[in-house]
């Protein structure tokens, strides 16, 4: 049986996954990210063979993905995170054409074709509005902890406007609405918003064709979700996996390659 | 090694050595001026009236290669956090921050010592020059000379009171109506008329045509090196990276145009590129290139080598950039001085210049696009820059019109060409990375679809 290994180092947290010859997920792992990201790359890749039940010497090629993919030092090759997002987005939901993924510190809409090759992205620019680090920062601001921000939110009715465009003035302006009596949920719901309509702007810069896949962290916050769906219009596809998507996009590459010895690579560069 | 590799390495990097003493020999010589207590004559590279200036014998200053030079050489953020302390905002361009400082530390730059402004002289090419020499104005009361060229009419629909669309002007671009940009160039011609009376003031020399014609003679030299150094990156490997080799060409062009020595360069510059052509080398080595880009807009100085390694670890080749155009002073147009009418024929200069800087800031899809053919590129990399509207706002619809009307991939990525704390080499480095990948999987698919075919 060949393995494959894909280990997306982001700048939140670092996530690693093993497929098998069929590239269905076999083994997978998260951990926050941390000062030493080289460890990080190693504790996740080897919690996640642990996970599978896989021995290291059973992985025929590993690739290194995310902001961190230069320090995977056990990885074979490296690929951005934008080509590792669209290929696994494209193994969960064959039809998507259209990427949206939130991460921890920048947002990318990708537009696709059939197999998961890049058409083109953008992405947020250098600040970290519309990343779920502006999200990080309201719930900070309101004391709470994240996993609370998805079921608070879906209490919300009214949202406020949050006009500011950055994440360290979004805290006083959170903090202004609670001053002038507005709900927590309201607030929320209304950052919510505030990054949906970030992102649906991106989405509209590569141009939103077929289905659409939500992948990264983000994705895992419902009321996230249900703001994207009504704002862009129809249904996202989002995966239980969905923030292991780039390591699985990895760790698809990573499956090619360890297939077929001496074919060129699609993509990435190779280790030094 | 063969013949031509030999020959090619035997001049090889001679343009880059020679262009560096050139530079260190033009900062000394304004290091000394300034000991010296003299003024200068400041001018910019768009729009440049440096021919006219080099019959007074004023020593020359271009604050933009001043400022440029601060970031080349990683100290511009003390210049701008200078300014900045001074009230300026961190979005006014960075270049006027970095100037700005310069003169309050009395000229005190990394190259040398910069003479303060005797006279300033302009165009409306960009409109941030306007205000910029109004500060020199306030500071030295020096002479702010500010000619105003007329830029392209393009069609615009007329709106109607009822807001119908009634007609579509007739206007159109006065390069090619010779009734329109006779009068235009007359208007000009005006202008530099009245700009000489005042060179004669200020520096006391008597304005004298037959230099004046030499003066255009040898801008006339370097321009056709320069074109002809253009040319030579439609080979494929082009022989020089037109983002990083080719600004640099473009410092010694502005600063040293009208002179023997900058025509002179440009002629053994144009000399060493073909050799390479002829060795087949380009400008990551003898290697050949994995990929031909063109760069749209100001490259990222405070990063300047990192920048270009960035692209140039994938063996992407800028073989054209935009800077090379709008920032040449029109050297890169199919014009030369008419010598028999020299005034007559430097307004036309001027005009021409301006006209094709400005139209290419405001539309340049339409070179780029012939770029695009001309040069076979796959890539076009657009580099908006925070503190220079002027050469970012359009280039989001452009790389839209571009994508539409060409097969080619498209990387926007945005930084600034002086301000680091807005430079992220990490979030450069992704997009670019993602970018190479994307034009890798565009090969193998279009090296599938015709082993399909075939």
């Amino acid at each position: 049986m060949v393995y494959a290994g894909g280990v997306d180092v982001g700048s939140t947290q670092t996530k690693a996954v093993i497929v098998d010859e069929s590239g269905a997920i076999v083994g997978r792992d998260l951990i926050d990210t941390g000062a030493n990201v080289v460890a990080a790359a190693e504790n996740a890749f080897q919690a996640a063979l642990e996970d599978g039940g896989i021995r290291t010497s059973d992985v025929g090629f590993v690739i290194g993905t995310g902001y961190g993919r230069y320090k995977v030092e056990f990885g074979d090759a490296q690929v951005t995170e934008i080509v590792c997002h669209a290929r696994g987005a494209a193994r969960m939901f064959p039809d998507t054409r259209t990427v949206l993924d939130m991460g921890g510190q920048d947002t990318k809409a990708i537009s696709i074709e059939k197999g998961g090759q890049v058409l083109d992205f953008c992405m947020n620019d250098k600040c970290a509005a519309g990343t779920g680090r502006f999200l990080q920062s309201a719930a900070a601001a309101l004391g709470l902890e994240l996993d609370e921000l998805g079921p608070t939110t879906q209490r919300g009715k009214t949202p406020v406007v949050i006009s500011t465009t950055c994440t360290v003035f979004a805290e006083s302006e959170v903090l202004s609405w609670l001053a002038r009596g507005k709900s927590v949920e309201d607030i929320l719901l209304g950052v919510h918003r505030s990054i949906g309509s970030r992102s649906f702007g991106l989405l509209r810069r590569v141009g939103i064709e077929g289905e659409t896949t939500f992948t990264g962290g983000v994705a895992k916050n419902q009321a996230m979700v249900d703001v994207m769906n009504e704002i862009v219009g129809t249904e996202l596809n989002v995966s239980e996996e969905s923030h292991f998507m780039g390591a699985l996009g990895a760790a698809l590459f990573a499956l090619e390659r360890a297939k077929g010895a001496g074919q060129p690579a699609a993509v990435g560069k190779e280790e030094a | 090694m063969t013949e031509l590799k030999a020959a090619a390495s035997g001049v090889h990097g001679r343009g880059a050595d020679e262009g560096r003493r050139l530079f260190q020999e033009w900062f000394a010589d304004l290091t000394s001026a300034a000991e010296r207590g003299e003024k200068a004559a400041y001018v910019f590279v768009m729009g440049s009236l440096v021919e006219l200036l080099r019959c007074f014998d004023f020593n020359i200053v271009f604050p933009e290669i001043n400022s440029l030079q601060t970031a080349v050489r990683k100290v511009s953020d003390d210049y701008l956090n200078l300014a900045e302390d001074h009230g300026f905002s961190p979005d006014v361009c960075g270049y006027v921050k970095a100037d700005y400082a310069v003169q309050l530390r009395n000229g005190d730059h990394p190259m040398g010592r910069i003479p303060p402004p005797g006279l300033s002289v302009l165009t409306n090419a960009c409109s941030t020059y306007v205000k910029w020499a109004e500060i020199w104005g306030r500071m030295y009361q020096d002479p702010v000379f500010t000619m105003d060229v007329p830029g392209s009419r393009v069609p615009v629909p007329l709106i109607g009171p009822n807001g119908a669309h009634t007609e579509v002007a007739d206007a159109v671009r006065t390069i090619g109506d010779s009734a329109r940009f006779e009068a235009d160039r007359t208007y000009v011609e005006g202008q530099i008329r009245e700009l000489i009376g005042v060179c004669e003031q200020v520096s006391g020399v008597s304005f004298d045509i037959d230099r004046c014609r030499e003066v255009l003679r040898l801008t006339n030299q370097m321009g056709r090196a320069w074109r002809a150094l253009l040319e030579l990156n439609r080979n494929s490997p082009a022989p020089f990276d037109a983002m990083l080799e080719g600004t640099i060409y473009l410092g010694v062009a502005n600063a040293l145009r009208g002179t023997e020595e900058g025509a002179r360069y440009f002629e053994d510059l144009v000399e060493e590129m073909e050799a390479r052509v002829a060795a087949g080398m380009g400008p990551h080595g003898s290697g050949g290139e994995s990929h031909r880009l063109v760069f749209v807009g100001v490259p990222c100085y405070p990063i300047f080598r990192r920048f270009y390694e960035l692209f140039s670890e994938w063996g992407g080749t800028f073989a054209t950039s935009t800077y090379t155009w709008f920032a040449s002073g029109g050297l890169n147009l199919d014009f030369e001085y008419d010598l028999d009418r020299p005034i007559e024929s430097l307004a036309e200069g001027v005009l021409r210049g301006v006209i094709e800087a400005t139209d290419s800031l405001m539309f340049p899809d339409r070179a780029l696009l012939q770029a695009i053919d001309d040069y076979d590129v796959e890539g076009v990399v657009y580099h908006p820059v925070k503190s220079c509207r002027t050469v970012s706002t359009g280039l989001a619809a452009s790389r839209r019109v571009v994508l539409e009307a060409r097969d080619v991939a498209a990387l926007y990525i945005e930084s600034d060409m002086m301000d680091k704390r807005v430079v992220s080499e990490a979030q450069l480095k992704n997009r670019i990375d993602a970018f190479f990948e994307g034009l890798q999987s565009r090969k193998l698919r279009k090296n599938r679809s015709a082993a399909a075919e075939s």
